[in-house]
């Protein structure tokens, strides 16, 4: 769109040179022929393949039977960048949690008038049919994906929360494995959190949530739809990492309020069930009568407080686009302060103020239906033709509460091995974010998607989308005081440290 | 006025099924105007029971039946001691707002013409009681009382354009109708010892909000407001939410179901 964009790593669009921390990536980028680059982008392009890493990534799809391309350029984020992310990350979580506790509880975010109350009651992500249930340990969504777009060094933005089942945190997993073993060289300069330790934290996650009185050992189990998902590799290499069973529904089965799995040894007991399965089919007893998937009983089985279901059903009310402009006022009710994260700014049309603001600015802005998804009914308006906007208009006039709109952002970029060689190019960040029973902790990496098209901010797969593994470095000084005690692996506020071959950081840190 | 209820199901299966599992809204709660006496849940068969609740209050049973099974005679029987009420609710366990029953499902979907009857019926001030008694009554009158019963997952938008109708589908167009002129409403299943079928089944009527009010319950079948010759069981947006039971089965072949039921009217 030829918007001057902040660049992750040369900075802002007037800057010379890279950002000064940077300045070790860039002469590394400069060092290492495109040749050189392309060749090992491939190397780990043929492992994923062989792999099976297919995935459909925020619902793509078309995108299940190929990979995602990946990019060999990482995307780095400062550790002190990545502190104030993190603190808005954890607020935004809590408040997630706060929000799902009352609106199936209590409800006094309705009765004192903060959302309007239609918002929520005429909402199908609303589910009534688990209204009342407390889950163990009051954690509702264990799991998030908050999908971020960034427009400066600290200025990030919250384009989605994704509170349900959020997929592609086994593409960090795999984009830091390929990027360890090709480009071993920017593990001994930079000091990046690891992620390897997800699987472990995110069983350390599930087993905090096993309701109580199921003991020292909580069976957890991974549900999947089965091997016809396009996640399905996702599924069973979260279950395999984490040494975890992974199930169908059929494995199933739910007796006297107690979740089983069927097994060569018999019924094993079940505490604890990360579900990759939408709320639609977990229990045809209780939702979608008309569906036979699921496993009847697994909701009375939840009641009961006898298995904790990760994430928990009826998340979708905090995730769903309607809501999403109404998450400022829900994070300052459940936190008391104003969001560290702020979103993407929303104007929602149904307000008469923001509509005439809208129109008036139509050629500026992004106009989305609040309930069409996959870019239909959507106007863009720097690159619509005047008719189009025309049409807009006369929509919005007739249906404004149907519309929100929003500007649109300077998406920061990243230089990215295009055919020319590197180029910017724009990228947006899925931080992973994990909720259990001793608090809340965000993982230093993430899934970060890149537009391979040049000047494109479309970043989906199916629409010509790549993958970036992304580094998070760590705080010298903080993990030099935490590597004491002869450890060969230093231990970081926010994870361990990777250290490889000769370059043994805690000798380097001593 | 005690009602005695005697509610008999029978499932039948044509191939052993290895396993069923079975929700049940079989159990009415006390509220001002109705005192649950005695009730009890009785199966044929091994099962384990668990008694539990629902998002919308209804009291719920479990039943976790092993195979292999051929039959289930599922017994319900009991005493309700009901009293006058003007078909207000009191005391009833309400858990959900009332707008929520704003929403519509597959079943209650209101077409065209359901909302163009019900704006003509409900006229400038649908939410008042004048008003929904209108529509109570110019439902009722519409159709002929169908016999037997209601025909699995027909729409109410089929159901309005037929020219008999079971007291589910009564039911289900009072609801579209309300809804459609945004007034909340929602399903009842539950027992009444007035019906004109010669082969009694659970009844079903409607509860709509009145602001001011409350619940307030009408059936179109009788085309009054249920009295103390109705017992309610269950709440949901329709008839599956409110169903008495919903059931799955780990087996092949058909199932074959037999209701009976008997109100009768002690004293």
């Amino acid at each position: 769109m030829g918007t001057p964009a902040f660049d992750e790593i040369m900075g802002p669009p007037e800057r010379e040179g890279a950002r000064g921390e940077l300045v070790d990536l860039c002469h590394w980028l400069q060092a290492t022929p495109a040749e050189e680059l392309r060749r090992r982008q491939e190397a780990a392009e043929t492992t994923f393949r062989q792999l099976g890493i297919t995935f459909a990534v925020y619902g793509d799809s078309d995108a299940s039977e190929r990979i995602i391309p990946f990019d060999i350029v990482p995307r780095i984020f400062l550790a002190r960048e990545w502190a104030r992310l993190s603190e808005g990350l954890i607020q935004r979580v809590e408040a997630i949690n706060a929000f799902l506790h009352d609106i199936y509880g209590e409800r006094r975010i309705l009765k004192e008038a903060v959302l309007p109350e239609d918002l929520i009651l005429g909402n199908a992500q609303f589910r009534p049919e688990i209204a009342g249930i407390r889950p163990p340990h009051d954690v509702w969504a264990h799991i998030c994906g908050i999908d971020l777009v960034r427009t400066g060094p600290d200025d990030f933005f919250v384009l989605e929360d994704n509170a349900r089942t959020p997929s592609g945190v086994s593409y960090m997993l795999e984009n830091r494995e390929a990027m360890v073993r090709l480009c071993p060289e920017l593990f001994s300069q930079f000091r990046v959190a690891a992620v390897d330790s997800y699987p472990d934290m995110l069983l350390e996650t599930m087993r905090s949530v096993s309701p109580r009185g199921c003991g020292q050992n909580p069976t957890c189990v991974v549900l999947t739809p089965g091997h016809y998902n396009s996640a399905y590799y996702e599924h069973s290499f979260l279950a395999d990492s984490m040494g975890v069973e992974l199930v169908e529904a059929a494995d199933l089965v739910v007796d006297d309020d107690v979740v089983y799995m069927r097994t060569i040894a018999g019924r094993v007991k079940v505490d604890v069930i990360y579900r990759r399965v939408d709320d639609d089919f977990l229990d045809p007893l209780v939702f979608r009568p008309d569906s036979m998937l699921g496993v009847p009983g697994l909701i009375a089985a939840y009641a009961a407080g006898n298995v904790a279901i990760i994430n928990a059903p009826g998340n979708g009310i905090a995730d769903d686009k309607a809501i999403y402009s109404y998450m400022p006022e829900i994070v300052r009710f459940y936190s008391g302060g104003e969001a560290k994260l702020p979103n993407v700014e929303t104007w929602r049309c149904r307000e008469p103020q923001a509509l005439k603001y809208v129109l008036d600015h139509l050629d500026e802005l992004v106009v989305k239906l609040v309930d069409g998804s996959g870019g239909y009914g959507m106007l863009v308006g720097p690159t619509a033709s005047a008719a189009e906007i025309e049409r807009f208009r006369a929509a919005l006039v007739a249906e404004p509460h149907r519309y929100i709109a929003q500007p649109t952002l300077a998406l920061s970029t990243v230089p990215t091995l295009a055919d020319a060689g590197l180029a910017p190019r724009h990228v947006d960040f899925r931080p992973f974010v994990l909720t259990g029973s001793k608090g809340v902790k965000v993982v230093p990496g993430g899934l970060t998607r890149v537009a391979l098209k040049e000047g494109s901010l479309v970043v989906n797969s199916s629409q010509g989308g790549g993958t970036k593994d992304s580094f998070v470095l760590m705080d010298d000084a903080k993990a030099m005081t935490q590597t004491m005690g002869g450890m060969t692996q230093s231990i970081g506020p926010d994870g361990m440290v990777q250290t490889l071959g000769g370059a043994d950081l805690t000798r380097e840190v001593r | 006025m005690r009602l005695s209820i005697d509610h008999r199901t029978t499932y039948r299966f044509s191939e052993p099924q290895a396993r069923v599992v079975q929700l049940l809204r079989m159990t009415p709660r006390n509220t001002h105007d109705q005192i649950v006496a005695d009730w009890h849940i009785a199966l044929d068969c091994d099962a384990r029971i668990t008694e539990g609740q629902d998002g919308f209050g209804n009291a719920t049973t479990m039943l976790y039946i092993d195979g292999p099974v051929e039959r289930i005679d599922l017994s319900v029987t009991g005493e309700v001691v009901t009293s006058h009420s003007d078909g207000v609710l009191h005391g009833t366990l309400e858990p959900l707002p009332a707008r929520l029953f704003l929403r519509d499902t597959p079943m209650t979907r209101a077409d065209a013409a359901i909302t163009e009857f019900a704006r003509d019926v409900l006229g400038e001030e649908p939410g008042t009681v004048a008003a929904l008694h209108r529509l109570n009554r110019a439902v009722g009158e519409r159709f002929t009382p169908a016999r037997g019963r209601p025909e699995a997952g027909l729409a109410v938008a089929d159901a309005f354009a037929r020219e008999t109708a079971t007291a589910r589908d009564l039911a289900h167009v009072f609801i579209a109708a309300a809804r459609a002129c945004g007034v909340p409403a929602r399903y009842v299943s539950g027992y009444c010892d007035r019906h004109d079928g010669d082969r009694p089944a659970p009844h079903g009527w409607a509860d709509a909000w009145i602001d001011g009010l409350g619940w307030v319950g009408f059936d179109p079948m009788l085309r009054l407001s249920p009295e103390e010759h109705h017992v309610r069981v269950a709440v949901g947006f329709d008839s599956v939410g409110a169903s008495p039971v919903a059931g799955t089965r780990m087996g092949e072949g058909d199932e074959c179901l037999d209701v009976a039921v008997n109100v009768t009217r002690e004293g």
